[in-house]
This record gives structure tokens, C-alpha cells and sequence, in this order.
């Protein structure tokens, strides 16, 4: 079993030349409820281990499970958004199967009968075509504890020597998510399998149904693929990646995969079915260990609990109540802002949507936010190799800032010097300038001094400007902007200036 | 008056008259627990009813309900009354086993619904009683911790899975006790005990806290010496719990008023349905009689007398023996050695989780448990659900029609609860369908979960106890108390007593205290 | 119908985690087989017209508020386990993925 498959790897361009992909997602997101699928035991991330347990959510026997209601509703609004349908009435199923961290030795899940099905979602890809992943359905279950390996030399389950379990995850309401196979995807399935991925997470956090973090296993993803000779050949073997937990593993996983299985293919063997390991380290999928009776989970109706039956009225209640979702409302902003195509994608995929819209919000002109946080603050956030919202600095600071430079209280260049003292922690942009001192000087008395010194230092040019040659005043100007240590309205003084000498 | 005349006139009081005493402060609850607490001292090296008895947390009680009656607390009717609990339901800081070694020593962390209730209301627990392991059986035989005997013969079973419960009410030792009922684990021990046993309506105690066999099947009730005092027990225990998704939303039938007004004798207008497919063939010729003068008395009474016919009943087995497994496999999972109870390491070989569930399994379940959780997976695997567990849920939906229709010709179905008197310890101990058909009466309700009850209606000709069974439609337990109240009470009248009166002395070992 | 062999026995047992000595698998696989030659009489009326019946009463969407209640204390989640370390249950290497 633990002989490696030694047939080598295509390369992923010729691999795609030769296979048609299809792919099949499984995506588990953990739901933001404050407690527990089936008890009331509180759900909050880091946590000391085992203190976030009932008898139920540690299996203790006479313990018997409750649904949590928030949890359902949840599960509903994910299935509208998927395009799904709720079922009218729909059942919970015990998964056995013996592992230490399911502390029942079964699942609590849904199998022949999900809360929402038959649905689909649009993806946008990077160069924004769109590409539609058709939904089987969507059924609730709960999460299993952790297990530490301990006393391993590498720390993976082979090698240890045992394991310590902590059941706080166990019982978190999760909802997973299952695609029809996604076909047509051609070489771009890596990209639709992340793009999918992470529609979905933008998707959850929309809806207010989780955290949706990543890093924090918030969102997993199974990830299915299999390899054809042609789009009209009949689906090939797939292998099942599982526990792909970031949009980036995800896309690696599918190249990886492809030009995996088209080694196996070109080498005249069979693809096996079998679930695979992804490794971060070096984006290869290796295999798991094929157990004998991995997919006899003897399902049957949970006689503990009673059916969840819907009523058409509150799906309709939870449908009216859903929030905008992000494609709707990326197409709304855009055409508020009008932005071009080309500049919308930049924004969206420099995840500054957000941050535009509030800086929109607290009153700049959608140009003015778009200047800000598309040029000097992206530049920033690479410099710092950072996330735009982990500057720290608010939209709201930023519409101040630009507030500034619109009613002339600084210029471009000033306001930059503005930001680095927010950034630096200085404050609001109003209090930098005062604390700074960095305010344009707006009083002409003030500016007529610097001028008329200016203009003694420097007869020569005065001559040159009377004479009708209006090219040398820069020189002039130039000596005001130092004297005012730039803090001049350089426009403002070039009609002063050229009023003085009587032009 | 000497101290075990004492104990013998506490021990022998049913509970609706323990509770009036205290009442009335004639009897002190130390004194009544102390007296049965004596009584297990004395008896219980032959019964084996007890697990575990609790001696200082029942007195500790009994102490604290006394305290607060003297400073004129309102208290519940019961408060006081000494009571047993099965070992199968979970007592916070009581060991609690459910028979099977491989729970031994393990002491629960929290109470199950029904217990919180007992102790809110103050009745000290005096322990845990001995049953098959998980509730897997009709002997007792099964018990990890050896048999319980029946106090009308020690040869013989005293009934299963609740022998124990069933014995120490039969022999004086707690005047109430809890069992649960799968397919008759509380009426079967009742009936060969000479003891009165109620499974109410599915749903109508809360399984929180039971440990579970079949799920879909398990229930809680009453056993105790009386219809009134299975009544009073049953509104204590009974109503609606959040923390059980089964559990019926609505008040518990009044049992109480519905055994008081039975208790006057008078059945006009009630019409009592003769299950016919729950007679006749494989009923000893003692039950057949003791329920045919059982049915006169009925009539005397003025109830109407018709027989009806469920057909589907004939499969009732056949499915029980399926969902009961099936579920049992599933739940019984939890068992593996890891989390709390035995933990075993396989002979030889590496030590990893998956060896060490299957060697802990192993040691740890006894053969009867092991025979129903291999069915049930195998029932429940790939390929065999829907001929096995399908096709036994449609049987419970013909079981189900059954009633329906038989409980639209009567108010109440009646039959003899087993079909024979108690066997001899070893008798169908090596033939499990032998055992399975002691339970052909009593499933039929389990799988419809209609309510049932079996009270004592004489002695067979072995001069052993012989049970009658009531059953309501789902959710009028009350009408089984009704009939059942009624019937008691012309039967002892008749008797001169409680059949209990007629149970051969136990013999006592003295008291060192 | 078909019985329960020996070899099915010990398939089960497996994927039941229950290890069987070679007499417990003999005796299993003749007492099984009983079992499930009774069982066999049940097919006679489960017909494809009758619908399946899971739960005693008909309840539907019991549900739960999403508020939550006091844990167990952590000393008496381990209280129980057969080994602990750092708050934690120990158990027995695990082989393979789930």
C-alpha cells in the first residue's frame, strides 16, 4: 500500500493537451454559531483543550443529541445562495465509522436526504470570464476533535507513537458542500477549482454564516479529480485530495494531479481510487492508506433525532433576509463608481472592495478612494508585503486625507508625508497636518513676503518676465516653495507672482 | 417493637403509603431508607438485585428531605421514599455500568433527566440495580456481575433486562425502582416478579441519560408494587425534556387521577380489546387461565369485552431483531476504550487505537452483546439495509396500521404479558430465540411506542406469578392506569392482599451494625 | 437465503471492532444464521407500497436556541479516561487517515 506509484509526471501543458480534467469539490465550512451542531457547549477558536465539551459533544453513553436552530437556518441561507432547493422535510443519518477523534465512533451527517440540492454558482476567473459550477446539494453534519501525534519523529500520524485528543472541535456545526463533476474546465481547472473556493468563502462571509478563515480551517476543501482522453470520453478513476486549506494548495493540488494521473495514464496504468495527501511543502499529493472497509459507513436514519421539515414560509422569511452576495454587489458598485472592467477586477482582486466602499462611504469621490488605495496604499501594502486591510490606516482616515487635498489644505506630495504619519500611529490626517505643521500656506500676506524677497534676490528674472518671456517664473516659484518649505500653494503663488510684477 | 419487625413493616409499605407517613411525620425518611437499606444488608447476598448501593448518599438524603419537612418546606408527595435506580441509566457520581465489564468503575460525570427529577423532588437513591448487560436479554443472565434471583423461587430468573429492579421491588428491598423497556424489559420482570411495571408512551420519559440500546425503542417507566404507586412515580419521572429531540412536548397524562378513579371499580363503557394474535399457541396453560378470569373481571366491572385482530403483530419479532441491533451496533460504538471504561491492549502485536477498540471490545462485551451488535452491522452494511432495517421500519409501519385500527374498536388492547411464568437460570440460555419469544407480547408496543403496562393477575400452576398486560394508544397512558387500577383492585380483593403477600420469606442474614 | 459464513463473520466483526476468538466466530455464524433465516419471513409483507416507519410519533424540527450553557468541568471530562496528558486523552497510535 505504501509503495509510491513510480510513473512519472507529465508536464502540466502537455498533460492538458492530451486529458480533459474534471473536477469535483468538497468543501466543508465550519459554521459561526456560538455553540455546538447538537449541544450547547460554546464554540470559541483557542480555547484550552477539552473545556468546550458536554457529555454530548464527548459522546458520553446516555447522551443524546439536540439540533441547533441557528445552525439550520444557516444551512438554508447557504443553499439559497447556492440556487438550491430547500427540502421540504430531510433527515439526519449516522456515518459509522471508528476513528478516535469521533468521539461516537459515527458522524452525525446527511446522506440520502440533504437540506438543499441541485443548485449552481457563478465563478469569475481572473480574466473575467465566468464559469458556472453546477451544486449536488449541501447537507449538514458536525466536526470531529483533534488529534496531536505525539512521540513521532515527524510529527505524521505513521510515525507516532501515540496521540492526544482534544474534543473541542467536536460537534461544531459544519455544512458541506458537494459539485456535480465540473467539466469543460480544460486547462483552466486549476484556476476554476481555486476560483470556486474561494467564491465560496466570499460567498460565507456574505451570508454571515462563518468566519470563513482559511487559516484557521474555517473553510476545507476535498478536492476530486479525474483525467479523460476527450470531453466525450466517459469520466475516468478520480482520486480524492482532501484537507486542501488554502485557495493557493487548492490550484496547486489540481496541476499537480493532472500531471500526475496523465503519467500514470501514459505509463498504460490504471488511475487508483484512493484518497491522497496534499503537501504544502512541495505542492505533490501522495497517497493514503487504502482501508478495507472505508466506504462501508452503514448510514441509516439518526433515531435520536426527529426530522427537519421547513417550513415554506421561513425558507421564504431566510430568502428575503439574505443579504447582497458578492457578485451582485460587485456589479452594483461597479456601476456606481463606473469604473472600467479592467480597473474593477484590479480592485477586486486587490481585495479593496471593501476598503473603497468605505472610504466612498465617509464621503470621497469613488476616483479619489481608487487613487488611494489602488496606487500609494497598494505600493505600501507590497512594500510591507501586507494585506491592504492590515495597514493601519481606516477608510475613513483616508477620506479625510483626501478631504484635505480637495479643499486645498495640502497638496499630493504633503499628503503623503500626511500618511506616513498615520501610519506611523501620529493619528487622523487632520492632526498630523497640525502637529506637523504641514498645512498649505493660504495666507497671501505670508506668501507676499516670500515673494518680494524672492523677487529682490533675483532681478534678473524679474527683467526677463516684464520683457514678456514667462518661462524663467518657475525659478521664482520655486524659491517661494523652499522658502514655505513646500507647504505653498504653488498655483496660488504663480498668480501672485506674476501680479506682482505686474503682468 | 424489634428492629426487623420494624424493617419488615417499613419495607413492606407501598410507596403512596411511605409517602403519607412521612407526611404525616409518623416515619422519618432516614428511617424509612435505613429500613431498606437493612433490608438489601439482609437479603441481597441471595437476590444479587443491587450493583451498587448507596448507602451514605441515600441517608444523606433521606437527612436533608427530613431537615426541610421539619422546617414545614413544600415538598414533593414522593420526597423521602427511598427508590433504585437501573444500572443502565447514568447517576452523577454513582458507578454506573449497564452490566457490562466494560463499563466497570466508570462514574458519570452528570445525571440523566429522570434522575435530576428524583433528586429534585428527594427521594434518596438507594443504588443501582443488576440487569443483562445493555439491557440485552430477558433473564439477567446476561449481567456481567452475575444473576439476579427471583424472590418467588432463587432458581429461577427474575426476569430482563430489569431483573434487578424487578427483584428488589419484589422483595422488599425499594419500594420504587426505574427500568427501561426495549421490547419489554420492564413488563416482563414484572410479570414473572409479581410486580407492576409501566412503559409509558414513547417519548413521554426523557431518554437523556439512558444508555441506549435501541433508540428508537428505549423508554423509561416505573416498577413498583402498585398501579398507584407505578402512577405516582410515573408523573414524577414523565414530561416534556429539551435535551431529548423525542421527547413529547406536552403535560404527562394524568396517571395519578386516572389510578385513583380506577381504584373504585367501575369500567362501564370501556371496551377492552383481545389481541388474538397474543394467545392461544405457546402460552402456558396457567397464564391462558389466570387472563381469561382476568377478562371476567373485567366484565364484572362493566367493561365490554372484544376481540380484535392485528395480523402484522406475527412480524413483530422478526423486525424487532433487526432495529434493535441495528441501532444497538451504532450505538454501543462508543465503547472502545479510549475516552472512559475499560481500555485492553491486544495480547500480541503493535498497540495501535484501531487494535486496542477491537481487544477492548473484545474482553469487554459479553456474548450476547456481541451477537447483536454483529447483526446489527451486518444488517447495516453495505448491500443489506434496505432488505434488513427497510423492510423491518415498513413492519413497524403494519404494526403501527394494527393499532390503529384495533384502537378504533377499543379503548384499551390487553394479553398476558409473557407467555410463561419465570424458567430456571441456564434454561434458554444457549437458545437465543427460545429467550427472544418471552418478549412476542410486549414489542408489538415498543415498535409502535404505544404505552403498556403489566400488573400481577394470580399464579400460574407452578405456583409462580402470572402478568396481565394493558395497552393504551400513544399518548393516554392514563386509560392503562385507569383499567389496570381497576382490575388490581378486584383482584386483591379476591386475594386478600397484594400477590406479593403469597411470595415465599427470603431468607435474612443477620445484621452486623 | 443466503447464510452467514464464517469468513462473513469475521468481516463483520472487523468492521464492527470486536475481536472474535475462533469458537465466538463458529458459534456466531450458526447463531446468525437463525437470526436472519427468521428474518427472512418479513420480506413477505414489507412490500414497496408500504412506507417505512423511523421514528414511534411523527415529530418534526425540534430545534435548540443557539445559546450557550455551561461546559463540563475539564476534571470530569478526563475523570474517566483511561490515560490523559495536558488536558488531553491519550490513546493508542493511530494508523491511516479517516
Amino acid at each position: 500500500m505504501t509503495a509510491a506509484t513510480t510513473t512519472g509526471l507529465v508536464s502540466y501543458e502537455d498533460a492538458v493537451r492530451r486529458y480533459d480534467p474534471v473536477l469535483g469539490i468538497e468543501v466543508h465550512v465550519e459554521l459561526g454559531t456560538l455553540t455546538k451542531m447538537f449541544c450547547a457547549a460554546e464554540v470559541a477558536y483557542g480555547g484550552e483543550p477539552n473545556t468546550q465539551v458536554t457529555p454530548v459533544s464527548l459522546g458520553l453513553p446516555g447522551a443524546l443529541p439536540v439540533v441547533n436552530g441557528k445552525a439550520v437556518e444557516y444551512a438554508i441561507r447557504i443553499g439559497l445562495a447556492l440556487n438550491c432547493t430547500i427540502a421540504e422535510s430531510c433527515r439526519f443519518a449516522r456515518k459509522n465509522y471508528f476513528y478516535p477523534d469521533v468521539p461516537k465512533n459515527f458522524q452525525t451527517s446527511q446522506y440520502d436526504e440533504p437540506i438543499a440540492y441541485d443548485g449552481w454558482i457563478d465563478v469569475e476567473l481572473d480574466d473575467g470570464a465566468v464559469f458556472r459550477v453546477e451544486i449536488e446539494r449541501a447537507h449538514m453534519e458536525e466536526d470531529a476533535g483533534k488529534n496531536t501525534h505525539v512521540g513521532g519523529a515527524t510529527g505524521r500520524i505513521q510515525g507516532a507513537e501515540y496521540s492526544l485528543v482534544d474534543y473541542n472541535r467536536a460537534g461544531i456545526p459544519l455544512v458541506e458542500i458537494v459539485t456535480r463533476p465540473i467539466e469543460g474546465a480544460g486547462d483552466r481547472a486549476p484556476e476554476v477549482a481555486r476560483a470556486y473556493v474561494q467564491t465560496l468563502r466570499d460567498l460565507f462571509r456574505a451570508l454571515d454564516v462563518s468566519e470563513a478563515r482559511m487559516e484557521r480551517g474555517n473553510v476545507r476543501a476535498d478536492v476530486n479529480l479525474s483525467l479523460r482522453p476527450t470531453p466525450e470520453s466517459p469520466l475516468g478513476t478520480r482520486t480524492e485530495t482532501k484537507n486542501v486549506n488554502s485557495f493557493r494548495s487548492v490550484e496547486r493540488a489540481v496541476r499537480y494531479e493532472v500531471s500526475r494521473q496523465a503519467g500514470v495514464l501514459d505509463a498504460g496504468l490504471p488511475v487508483i481510487q484512493e484518497t491522497r495527501h496534499f503537501h504544502e511543502e512541495d505542492g505533490t499529493t501522495s497517497s493514503g492508506r487504502v482501508k478495507s472497509d472505508a466506504e462501508d459507513y452503514r448510514y441509516f436514519p439518526e433515531p435520536d433525532l426527529v426530522p427537519v421539515a421547513p417550513s415554506r414560509e421561513w425558507v421564504e422569511e431566510i430568502r428575503a433576509a439574505l443579504p447582497e452576495l458578492p457578485t451582485a454587489r460587485r456589479r452594483r458598485l461597479q456601476g456606481e463608481w463606473g469604473y472600467a472592467d479592467a480597473e474593477m477586477r484590479d480592485v477586486v482582486n486587490a481585495g479593496a472592495i471593501d476598503l473603497i466602499e468605505a472610504t466612498v462611504a465617509a464621503g470621497t469621490s469613488a476616483a479619489g478612494a481608487r487613487k488611494w488605495w489602488m496606487g500609494e496604499l497598494a505600493r505600501r501594502a507590497k512594500q510591507d508585503e501586507v494585506a491592504l486591510e492590515v495597514l493601519s490606516v481606516t477608510p475613513a482616515q483616508i477620506a479625510q486625507l483626501q478631504g484635505l487635498v480637495e479643499s486645498g489644505r495640502i497638496n499630493d506630495k504633503i499628503a503623503r508625508q500626511v500618511l506616513d504619519g498615520t501610519l506611523a500611529g501620529e493619528g487622523d490626517p487632520e492632526g498630523v497636518v497640525v502637529a506637523r505643521g504641514l498645512e498649505v500656506v493660504s495666507d497671501d500676506g505670508a506668501l507676499l513676503t516670500a515673494i518680494d524677497e524672492a523677487l529682490a534676490a533675483q532681478p534678473d528674472i524679474v527683467e526677463k518676465v516684464r520683457g514678456g518671456n514667462q518661462g524663467p517664473v518657475g525659478a521664482i516659484i520655486g524659491a517661494v516653495m523652499k522658502a514655505t518649505k513646500g507647504q505653498a500653494d504653488a498655483k496660488r503663488v504663480r498668480e501672485l507672482v506674476l501680479d506682482r510684477i505686474g503682468q | 417493637m424489634g428492629t426487623s419487625d420494624m424493617t419488615n413493616d417499613i419495607t413492606r409499605l407501598s410507596a403512596s403509603d411511605l409517602a403519607s407517613a412521612l407526611r404525616d411525620k409518623t416515619l422519618t425518611s432516614v428511617e424509612a431508607t435505613q429500613a431498606h437499606l437493612d433490608r438489601i444488608a439482609a437479603v441481597d447476598g441471595d437476590l444479587n438485585a443491587f450493583l451498587h448501593v448507596a448507602t451514605q448518599e441515600a441517608l444523606a438524603t433521606a437527612a436533608d428531605v427530613d431537615a426541610r419537612r421539619q422546617a414545614g418546606e413544600e415538598l414533593h408527595p414522593l420526597a423521602g421514599v427511598p427508590i433504585a435506580v437501573k444500572d443502565v441509566v447514568v447517576t452523577k457520581g454513582l458507578p454506573t455500568t449497564a452490566g457490562s465489564k466494560i463499563l466497570e468503575g466508570w462514574v458519570p460525570p452528570y445525571d440523566a433527566t429522570l434522575v435530576e427529577r428524583i433528586k429534585a423532588a428527594g427521594l434518596p437513591i438507594l443504588g443501582k440495580t443488576n440487569m443483562d448487560e445493555f439491557a440485552m436479554g430477558s433473564s439477567t443472565e446476561h449481567s456481567a456481575f452475575g444473576n439476579t434471583k427471583n424472590p418467588w423461587d432463587l432458581d429461577r430468573i427474575p426476569g430482563g433486562s430489569g431483573g434487578g429492579s424487578a427483584a428488589a421491588v419484589a422483595g422488599f428491598e425499594a419500594p420504587l425502582a426505574i427500568g427501561t423497556d426495549t421490547g419489554g424489559s420492564i413488563r416482563q420482570p414484572g410479570a414473572v416478579t409479581g410486580t407492576v411495571g409501566v412503559k409509558p408512551t414513547y417519548g413521554g420519559v426523557s431518554r437523556y441519560g439512558l444508555i441506549a440500546m435501541a433508540s428508537s425503542l428505549d423508554q423509561a417507566g416505573p416498577v413498583t408494587r402498585s398501579v398507584l404507586d407505578a402512577a405516582l412515580l410515573h408523573e414524577l419521572i414523565g414530561g416534556h425534556d429539551p435535551h431529548d429531540s423525542t421527547s413529547i412536548d406536552e403535560p404527562v397524562p394524568g396517571v395519578v387521577a386516572a389510578a385513583r378513579q380506577g381504584a373504585t371499580g367501575d369500567l362501564k363503557g370501556l371496551r377492552v380489546g383481545v389481541v388474538k394474535e397474543l394467545s392461544g399457541e405457546g402460552y402456558q396453560a396457567g397464564v391462558s387461565a389466570r387472563f381469561d378470569e382476568s377478562l371476567e373481571q373485567l366484565r364484572t366491572l362493566g367493561a365490554e369485552i372484544v376481540e380484535v385482530s392485528c395480523p402484522s403483530f406475527t412480524y413483530a419479532l422478526d423486525a424487532y431483531y433487526l432495529i434493535m441491533p441495528a441501532e444497538a451496533s451504532s450505538n454501543l460504538a462508543k465503547f472502545d476504550g479510549m475516552r472512559f471504561g475499560l481500555r485492553v491492549e491486544p495480547a500480541e502485536g503493535p498497540v495501535t487505537a484501531e487494535r486496542v477498540m477491537g481487544a477492548t471490545r473484545g474482553a469487554g462485551f459479553g456474548d450476547e452483546v456481541k451477537r447483536r451488535v454483529i447483526l446489527g452491522t451486518y444488517a447495516l452494511s453495505a448491500g443489506y439495509y434496505d432488505a434488513y432495517y427497510g423492510s423491518a421500519q415498513k413492519v413497524r409501519t403494519l404494526i403501527q396500521r394494527d393499532f390503529a385500527a384495533a384502537f378504533a374498536k377499543a379503548d384499551v388492547l390487553v394479553s398476558p404479558t409473557a407467555p410463561t411464568t419465570a424458567f430456571k437460570f441456564g434454561e434458554k440460555l444457549d437458545d437465543p430465540l427460545a429467550m427472544y419469544l418471552n418478549d412476542v407480547a410486549t414489542i408489538p408496543a415498543n415498535l409502535a411506542g404505544v404505552p403498556g403496562m403489566s400488573l400481577p393477575n394470580g399464579l400460574s400452576d407452578d405456583g409462580l406469578p402470572v402478568g396481565f398486560q394493558i395497552l393504551a394508544p400513544a399518548k393516554a397512558d392514563d386509560r392503562m392506569y385507569r383499567v389496570g387500577a381497576a382490575l388490581e383492585a378486584a383482584l386483591e380483593s379476591g386475594w386478600g392482599g397484594p400477590l406479593l403477600n403469597k411470595a415465599p420469606e427470603l431468607k435474612t442474614t443477620e445484621l452486623a451494625r | 437465503m443466503s447464510t452467514i459464513s464464517r469468513d462473513e463473520v469475521a468481516r463483520v466483526a472487523a468492521l464492527a471492532r470486536i475481536d472474535l476468538r475462533t469458537d465466538e466466530v463458529d458459534r456466531l455464524a450458526g447463531e446468525l444464521d437463525v437470526i436472519v433465516e427468521s428474518i427472512a419471513r418479513i420480506s413477505e409483507v414489507a412490500t414497496a407500497d408500504v412506507p417505512a416507519t423511523s421514528h414511534p410519533l411523527p415529530l418534526t424540527n425540534v430545534f435548540r436556541d443557539d445559546v450557550p450553557e455551561a461546559p463540563l468541568p475539564v476534571e470530569d471530562v478526563l475523570a474517566g479516561a483511561p490515560q490523559q496528558e495536558n488536558g488531553r486523552f491519550a490513546v493508542p497510535q493511530i494508523l491511516g487517515e479517516e
